[in-house]
């Protein structure tokens, strides 16, 4: 039996169907999660889609934090499962503090929908292990709220804790500074995504999701999707994630 | 018996903090030499919130606002509030 994945939708989510697709090529079995319902079926990982969930009002991300589903995803990132947040999905976690930092409007102040070129930090986590070797992926973006911030203290603790999971590559291969033009939205330290301390819940704003069949111009997504499903399976069969630590103090509450 | 309840009306004045980039209020000050306005620097893009919260007295009402500007209407990573009593 293959394992079963949620896929959080709330009003608003645009990329669930990517998301299920995506799932499904990895070799799960996806769940919709409805945010109404505080109940996971009983899924071994959790995908939260890209989208506008619940119209981004007020903060994109910040409404769907309080929804029921979230607190049993929150209570499910604190036993240990894996937790992936794509686009929106990153920005729900981050506002529900389930990553570290925020997510500002881009820097060009455009939405912007592009193809990027993002680079894995780390081959070693439960959102890289697939992945067949460390180089650029090409994915595209899709955000008008996607500059990551966080102060320099936690920036330099994300680094040094190896927390930080992608980064936005140049052309040349160089990570892409907050003006480059590798960089799509101004992001600091060229952060496209990072993971909490545990390193079981992570969240990008590129979209892994919609890059899995070479037919729509790139399957490097297909790499992290099949990491998360790895590690949901490793999850329901063991209980632990290998590349996951035990929970540390707070990091960046400041 | 409950006790008697008022309701108190505030406004919540949400910006970004001091540092943080704030791509809109630059793009309202390089606007304002289109408008002949020279000498405006420092624009800086929030939001205000209005709200009536009912409570048995102004203090509880202004704990209620505290609480909840600085959990949902912002973000403490990147914003700062002031809570205003209105009239």
């Amino acid at each position: 039996m293959s394992v079963r994945v949620g896929v959080v939708l709330f009003p608003g989510s645009n990329r669930d169907i990517d998301a299920v697709n995506a799932l499904r090529i990895a070799g799960a079995e996806p769940e919709i999660l409805w945010h109404e319902s505080a109940d996971l079926a009983g899924v071994a990982g959790i995908l939260l889609p890209g989208g506008f969930a619940y119209g981004d009002y007020l903060r994109a991300g910040v409404i769907a934090r309080f929804s029921p589903v979230m607190r049993a995803v929150a209570d499910f990132a604190a036993a240990g499962g894996p937790v992936l947040g794509i686009c929106n999905g990153f920005q729900v976690l981050a506002e529900a503090r389930l990553v570290p930092g925020a997510l500002l409007r881009n820097r060009g102040l455009r939405f912007v929908c592009r193809e990027v070129r993002l680079l894995p930090e780390h081959m070693d986590t439960p959102f890289t292990r697939e992945l067949d070797r460390r180089r650029p992926l090409r994915m595209p973006v899709a955000h008008g709220e996607g500059c990551y911030y966080a102060d320099d203290a936690t920036l330099d603790a994300l680094e040094r804790d190896g927390d930080v999971m992608w980064r936005y590559v140049n052309p040349d291969g160089s990570v892409a500074g907050p003006d480059d033009s590798g960089n799509p939205n101004g992001s600091l330290r060229g952060i496209a995504g990072v993971r909490n301390a545990a390193g079981n819940v992570a969240g990008l704003m590129p979209h892994p999701e919609t890059a899995v069949e070479a037919i729509l111009g790139s399957d490097d997504g297909l790499g992290i999707i099949r990491s998360l499903v790895v590690s949901a399976a490793e999850w329901a069969s063991t209980g632990t994630i290998t590349g996951t630590r035990p929970p540390t103090p707070a990091r960046g509450a400041a | 018996m409950s006790e008697p309840v008022s309701a108190f009306r505030f406004a919540v004045n949400v910006t970004p903090k001091p540092g943080i980039l704030d791509p809109q209020g630059r793009a309202v000050e390089k606007s304002l030499p289109h408008l002949g306005i020279s000498g405006v620097s420092g624009v800086r893009v929030g939001r205000r919130v209005e709200l009536t919260v009912a409570a048995a007295d102004a203090a509880a009402a202004r704990a209620v606002v505290d609480h909840l500007a600085g959990e949902l209407l912002s973000n403490p990573l990147m914003e700062l509030f002031e809570v205003e009593a209105l009239a």
